[in-house]
């Protein structure tokens, strides 16, 4: 065990912290709303992160609380892409909605530190600690607008039910202290490299932690809040809980079952096999009864997650390899389409009925582009970049003999381009409703970075993929 | 970029892939009232696809017809960790069709002239993606990029289909796309699995890797989900009528032309070379829905009141001879299911251009609706004439060549299996003969019909090059076969060393 401190290593964090505080204070001494400057500055803030995550060095700190490798990197600068990209679609909604307040980056950011912490865990502690940091901001920016019946209910709701799922993840991990005596991951993982050894405890506390994972992420049968949340939740804040949050928990739940219970690799597969299956079939069948296009996208967002658990259930590097593409994939159609969802407002009212976007291809040619791109990708529509995504996953089922599981996977992935065809259908066969109001440069400047991912993310794959490879091979390594 | 093997140093077929997206480029950036930007577009669209089909004759006239491996290959890391490359090349077998592509796309353009005027713009870059991806689904020589070229079609496809379409446009172009995604995606599937069992996608490596028996069996039965919609075969063709009718009639035109033989296209290619013992062991289920095709949908044919829905069923039928053809495994048959396509290609893609003649004039497609035309137009009446006769399979037309030596193949292998498949030759008299009489003869009963004009200077250019090249292929065919003759040969003598190793290795085991 190494027992060095090594604080440096957690320097973004402590930098993204420290802005975040700097932020607040500055803020709360500006006379005038200063939200458009603290948007500013949280975003340099994210930026600034970003290179030094991209600068900083690997290895273990802490006395091994804490973890710096290329899979937390590439992870984290993902996480910043979503936090960053969801900063950026808050500035005009929130002032149409009147909650323009400065307090909106400052959580942004707190919570973007504890997704960081998240990536970086290799303690069951700190595990703990990245994801409650995480989770609270997260209960209070669904909250945000407090005016609002459905956004303070969202914020209950998420708060109540994502408190439960800490429970079960505490109860989980104690479980596993108590079984294995120890909470550190490469201890754990060394207690369990002889098949056979796990205590039925310990495998009882590796399923209430993947319990509460599964709540965070959203995947069936933990997925109840999820459309409640995300239509009630202001609609950039659904972007960024459908962004950010998504992509520290999958990378939790990587890293834990990976790292520390690769030995009971069996023992767990098979219930990720089992999630998987069952958020991809309900993510696409639950979809087409939905009028709410925010409803839609929570339900969208769940059938993604499943299709991202694909690639888990192998336990091959392949599998970690096409989760993490799946994810940069996801990450900014799924931040494209929410700028979108945003620019539908008429008159000054936001608009949430897929309906709403009746004949948007006459009144705004390029949204509708823009849009039809995103829907094609969920699809899996190559050359798309959502159809990178779901080759990767399926791939490693493949090559590892999960037929059923690939079987179901492209099943469902017809089922579900079935919805994502009706909103182009609306957009593009159906008869024009009234323009929507013009929409501002900060949602185009998201749309188009989204779709120029989606759109081009085919010429040159082989950068990202290549991250993606040599990230997941160093976590088994 | 790393030439490789025999590559002209030119990239010409990458050029012609992606050369319809400049013009994409430059009709989305017209700015002006709506009428400028449907003129530009208009203009953008014919001149990119004609410049291009200029281009694609560089094919014709460069491509060496007694070399039966690729061509004009190229070759570009793409993910090399991966054995996945950007590989483009083309052989016998897929030259014509990348010819018979950039030959469509301008005709399309220029029948929809004047029948499109609602959102021109919108249509004419669908139409340039479209020429994109069905010219690099042909040249691709690496089996991801074919795949995302495959299903690339469907999207402006989709939307062709769904914006321009008839009134029952919705279902149908959905229809269209989960069938054709769900079939496809099965396929997705098996590429992976080749994928990972032979570690490269390369096509030409794939040819001549060997599968192990059992997984052939799998891998022929996913191939098949895809291919068999796309071809369509009897039963999974339901969704081609609906999306003719609905379809403008440039859709149905590139439908008809070239969409419809990605699947007969995939059997050549991947089915059959790589899956050697599994063709052999399915080939009577195939004969079974190729006959099946045959007879069932030229029946059906005979019962239509719509002229695009007799014409979507007569497609199908001739395509369950192209099948028929295909798992011959002789060079006649083959070479004869080849030619089938191509002739189809031309004709049938004549014979909805000619049902949107008068679909422009009268905005119906009701067959009762028509009757007499000769009397008022003569040059229709000669030109759908030429045509009726070409898919009948008249002696001297294109359609002859193909389903005679169809026929032979098939009775080399089976006596009945000939007599069911010529079957389709009397039925096919029928039905056409019965729809030209319909329309063409009699005498006008209706007003309207006596207001009809005859051709335009712009429909008879349309028709000038296909009524060449029907008579063309019809009284000279080898000029075409020539250029698959050495690749088909070579194709067939692998198939059979591919068996008799089988058969040698069950022996000897």
């Amino acid at each position: 065990m190494i027992a060095a401190m090594n604080w440096s290593l957690a320097l973004p964090e402590i930098v993204l912290a420290c802005c975040a505080m700097g932020i607040l204070i500055f803020g709360v001494l500006q006379k005038a709303n200063a939200t458009f400057a603290c948007t500013m500055l949280a975003v340099g803030a994210l930026v600034l992160t970003g290179a030094l995550v991209l600068s900083g060095a690997s290895g273990s700190g802490y006395r091994g609380l804490f973890v710096v490798d290329p899979f937390a990197d590439f992870m984290k600068l993902l996480v910043l892409v979503g936090a960053g990209l969801s900063v950026v679609l808050a500035l005009d909604y929130n002032v149409h909605e009147g909650i323009s307040k400065f307090e909106f980056p400052v959580l942004v950011l707190l919570s973007t530190v504890g997704m960081m912490i998240m990536c970086s865990t290799a303690n069951l502690m700190t595990l703990y600690l990245g994801l409650e940091l995480q989770s609270l901001a997260l209960y209070v920016l669904c909250a945000f607008n407090r005016d609002d019946m459905r956004s303070s209910e969202s914020g209950l709701k998420f708060f109540i039910l994502g408190a439960l799922a800490s429970g079960l993840l505490l109860y989980g991990i104690s479980l596993a202290y108590g079984f294995a005596g120890t909470m550190d991951f490469g201890e754990l993982a060394r207690a369990l490299t002889f098949p056979g050894t796990a205590s039925p405890g310990l495998i009882v506390g590796v399923v209430f932690i993947i319990a509460g994972l599964s709540f965070k992420l959203s995947a069936v049968p933990f997925h109840m809040w999820t459309p409640d949340v995300y239509e009630g939740a202001p609609t950039p804040v659904t972007a960024f809980m459908s962004t950010a949050p998504k992509v520290a928990a999958i990378a939790l739940l990587l890293r834990a079952l990976e790292v520390p219970f690769h030995g009971i690799f069996q023992q767990w597969s098979g219930l990720i096999v089992l999630v998987s299956i069952a958020s991809m079939l309900l993510g696409s069948l639950a979809a087409i009864g939905q009028r709410n296009i925010k409803r839609l996208m929570a339900y969208s967002s769940i059938g993604h997650i499943g299709y991202a658990l694909v690639g888990l259930a192998p336990g091959s590097q392949e599998g970690i390899r096409g989760v993490m593409i799946y994810m940069v994939t996801y990450v900014f159609m799924s931040a494209g389409v929410f700028a979108v969802l945003i620019a539908m407002r008429r008159r000054g009212r936001a608009l949430e009925q897929i309906s709403d976007l009746s004949g948007l291809s006459t009144t705004d040619p390029g949204l509708a582009l823009i849009m039809t791109i995103f829907m094609f990708s969920m699809a899996g529509i190559p050359p798309f970049s959502g159809f990178f995504g779901k080759l990767y996953v399926f791939r490693a089922a493949v090559d590892s003999g999960y037929w059923t599981l690939a079987v179901i996977g492209v099943l469902t992935s017809v089922i579900g381009a079935f919805y994502y065809l009706r909103i182009i259908k609306v957009m593009y066969f159906d008869a024009a409703e009234p323009a929507f109001d013009p929409r501002t440069t900060s949602l185009t400047f998201v749309g188009a970075v989204g779709a120029l991912v989606t759109t081009f993310f085919f010429v040159i794959p082989a950068p990202i993929v290549g991250a993606a490879q040599s990230a997941a091979h160093l976590l088994f390594g | 970029m790393n030439a490789a093997g025999n590559a002209a140093g030119f990239p010409i077929l990458s050029l012609l892939t992606w050369l319809p997206l400049v013009g994409v480029v430059f009709i989305m950036t017209v700015r002006g009232s709506e009428e400028v930007v449907a003129r530009n577009a208009r203009f953008a669209a014919l001149w990119t696809s004609l410049i291009i089909f200029l281009l694609s004759l560089k094919l014709w006239f460069g491509f060496d017809p007694a070399e039966p491996g690729f061509q004009f290959q190229e070759h570009l890391t793409w993910l090399p960790d991966f054995g996945v490359d950007y590989r483009m090349g083309v052989d016998g077998i897929s030259v014509l069709f990348v010819l018979l592509s950039t030959a469509l796309t301008p005709i399309c353009i220029l029948a929809s002239w004047e029948s499109v005027q609602t959102r021109v713009r919108e249509y004419m870059i669908a139409f340039l993606v479209l020429e994109t991806m069905m010219v690099g689904m042909f040249s691709a020589q690496d089996f991801i990029i074919f795949y995302m070229f495959f299903e690339g079609v469907l999207i402006p496809m989709f939307l062709i289909i769904g914006v321009w379409g008839g009134t029952r446009r919705v279902y149908a172009s959905f229809k269209f796309f989960l069938y054709t995604l769900l079939g496809s995606i099965l396929m997705l599937l098996a590429v992976l699995a080749v994928w990972y069992a032979a570690g490269t996608t390369d096509i030409a490596v794939l040819m001549t890797a060997q599968f192990p028996a059992r997984m052939q069996f799998w891998l022929f039965l996913a191939f098949l989900a895809s291919f068999a919609v796309k071809v369509p075969m009897w039963p999974v063709h339901t969704w081609l009528p609906d999306a003719h009718v609905e379809a403008p009639t440039a859709g149905s035109v590139i439908l008809a032309g070239v969409l419809l033989k990605m699947g007969a296209y995939g059997f050549l290619r991947f089915s059959l070379p790589m899956l050697p013992q599994a063709s052999a062991q399915f080939a009577p289920l195939m004969f079974a829905l190729g006959v099946i095709a045959v007879i069932y949908t030229s029946l059906v044919a005979l019962a239509q009141t719509d002229m695009k829905k007799l014409i979507a069923y007569s497609s199908v039928a001739h395509m369950g001879v192209v099948v028929i053809g295909i798992f011959t495994f002789n060079a006649q048959g083959i070479e004869g299911a080849l030619f089938q396509m191509l002739s189809h290609g031309i004709v049938s893609a004549a014979l909805f251009l000619c049902v949107g003649v008068v679909y422009d004039r009268m905005h119906t497609r009701e067959i009762a609706r028509y009757g007499g035309l000769a009397q008022r137009m003569p040059a229709y009446a000669v030109v759908f004439m030429l045509f009726t006769m070409a898919t009948i399979g008249l002696p001297g037309t294109a359609g002859f060549v193909g389903e005679f030596l169809v026929l032979v193949g098939a009775f080399q292998v089976n006596f009945w299996l000939a007599l069911l498949g010529s079957m389709g030759m009397i039925l096919g008299a029928g039905y056409s003969l019965y729809l030209y009489r319909r329309i063409i003869f009699g005498s006008i009963t209706r007003d309207d019909l006596r207001q009809m004009l005859d051709l335009s200077p712009r429909e008879i250019a349309i028709f000038a090059p296909l009524v060449l090249l029907t008579l063309w292929m019809g009284i000279y065919p080898s000029s075409f076969t020539g250029f698959f003759d050495a690749t088909v040969h070579a194709m067939v003598e692998q198939h059979a060393a591919a068996l008799h190793a089988h058969d040698f290795a069950s022996v000897t085991r």
